[in-house]
């Protein structure tokens, strides 16, 4: 067996994921805290004011990495989807329904920090903008798929629909986002491209730090998440009283 | 497996296509309630809004799509209910043909008896709404290609939520994000129609959102229904 066959074995095996996961938890934790705080504090004490919008664009390094994040979690929680239906792999089913309240908080805060910061730029904290109309709708399939999950009662049934669902959405996501774009738009366009920035260093340092902040928070979360879910649906079994017994490592 | 299936695949299309429409014709009140729904929903916008033409004509394509929206969830509720309850859908999967063509036959039965009504009456409910004469056409054309894509990608959510406990309510939650491409096209095709602009676009777009759901959502449809047993 490849080692790569057998690594894809030993993910989907509950007790080995536990404890592998169980390592690597604090270290996410860790660079999580570390790279936030390194980025706020280039963001928000370093970085300087924006000459038209002024202190407000500091929202902007909360806003705009959740924003990605929102976008994201969606597909990697659609991956771990596809990996819970082709396969059936237990783990993914449940990294798949761990995954939609953490995007789900991305999007609303996002959506939060999006409108506090409309209220001093654009004058109001909603407008049925393309992109905060394309935030909503993410949103609104985030709720669906978790509402899904939680009306069985058998969580791997649950799991396994709220993964078709999530497929279903990824298909639809950026006919929605197209469509919506071409409905109406007043945001501003991207100013970060895979061809270069039309932002000064000294802002987009900070954004790119918090970037890669949320994507250990995500991590950290979601593992976390995941070896809570798995400890409970497994609790009869006997890996779990063991861990349990050690103290839930 | 394959010394079992006596009948290519596609032949269960056409008996299934007839008995629903011969189970909705012995039904008709639940044809007629979403309808009745529909009429009664955009006929409230005159009283709660304003009942001054020109007022009613400039939302007229959003009110008349959006009855048209939730009264396509109302009649999918049931879509597949019945069949899970008596374990038609059991013996669809044992039977050997084609669980997505099954769901074609259904959606397709299902939107001649519930989508072509909203076609049809949709030069009514422009009179009621004050649409300008330019856009009436356009507005059945537009309900003529997105009623076929409601009830497809409804019939996924209907078919996800079949099993689960208080359905309906979810249904509605699942599929009207996934609608939200589809209003948007048809009531822009409207409006650009009656403001005289091109709006062949805009079709052209509804017929391609048709095709892909003809061709993707029973797959998804399926897929659904083979967790519904499990």
């Amino acid at each position: 067996m490849s080692r790569l066959k057998r690594l894809f074995h030993q993910f989907g095996s509950p007790p080995w994921f536990y404890r592998f996961s169980g390592k690597l938890v604090p270290w996410l934790w860790v660079a999580f805290a570390l790279l936030a705080a390194w980025g706020l504090y280039r963001g928000l004490v370093v970085a300087p004011a924006d000459y038209q919008q002024g202190e407000s664009v500091r929202i902007m390094y909360i806003h705009v990495p959740s924003a990605w994040m929102s976008w994201m979690v969606y597909a990697v929680m659609a991956g771990f989807g596809i990996c819970a239906l082709v396969w059936r792999v237990r783990v993914a089913e449940i990294l798949m329904i761990s995954s939609a309240p953490v995007g789900a908080a991305f999007t609303l805060v996002t959506l939060v920090s999006g409108s506090l910061w409309g209220r001093p730029t654009w004058g109001t904290y909603w407008v049925w903008d393309a992109r905060l109309t394309s935030e909503l709708v993410l949103l609104f399939l985030y709720l669906g798929v978790i509402g899904l999950y939680n009306a069985f009662d058998e969580p791997r049934k649950a799991a396994r629909a709220a993964s078709l669902l999530a497929i279903v959405g990824l298909v639809n996501l950026p006919i929605i986002h197209y469509s919506v774009n071409w409905w109406n738009t007043l945001h501003q366009p991207a100013s970060i491209g895979l061809d270069g920035s039309s932002i000064h260093p000294s802002m987009l340092w900070p954004l790119l730090i918090m970037a890669a902040a949320t994507k250990f928070y995500y991590g950290a979360c979601l593992l976390t998440r995941a070896r809570n879910r798995l400890l409970e649906q497994d609790r009869g079994k006997r890996w779990a009283r063991e861990a349990l017994a050690e103290g839930g490592r | 497996m394959n010394a079992t299936v006596t009948t290519p695949p596609g032949k269960a299309i056409g008996p299934i296509f007839r008995r629903d429409l011969k189970l909705a014709f012995r039904r008709r009140s639940e044809i007629l309630q979403p309808l009745i729904f529909l009429c009664v929903v955009v006929s409230l916008f005159p009283l709660g809004v304003s009942p001054a033409p020109e007022r009613l004509a400039t939302m007229a394509q959003g009110v008349i799509w959006i009855a048209a929206l939730l009264a396509t969830v109302l009649s999918l509720d049931t879509f597949f209910r019945d069949d899970w309850e008596d374990g038609s859908i059991e013996q669809w999967a044992v039977s050997g043909h084609s669980l997505a063509l099954i769901a074609v036959a259904r959606a397709a039965a299902h939107w001649l008896v519930a989508g072509l009504p909203i076609v049809l009456l949709s030069p009514l409910l422009a009179t009621w709404m004050q649409l300008p004469g330019e856009g009436v056409p356009v507005l059945a054309a537009t309900l003529a290609l997105g009623t076929p894509v409601l009830a497809l990608v409804g019939a996924i959510g209907s078919a996800l939520t079949v099993g689960a406990r208080r359905g309906g309510q979810l249904l509605s939650l699942l599929v009207f994000p996934l609608y939200v491409p589809v209003l948007i096209m048809a009531t822009g095709a409207t409006g650009a129609a009656v403001d005289g602009l091109p709006y062949n676009g805009q079709l052209g777009l509804m017929a391609a959102m048709l095709v892909a759901a003809v061709t993707l959502a029973p797959f998804a449809i399926a897929a659904a229904l083979r967790l519904s047993l499990e």
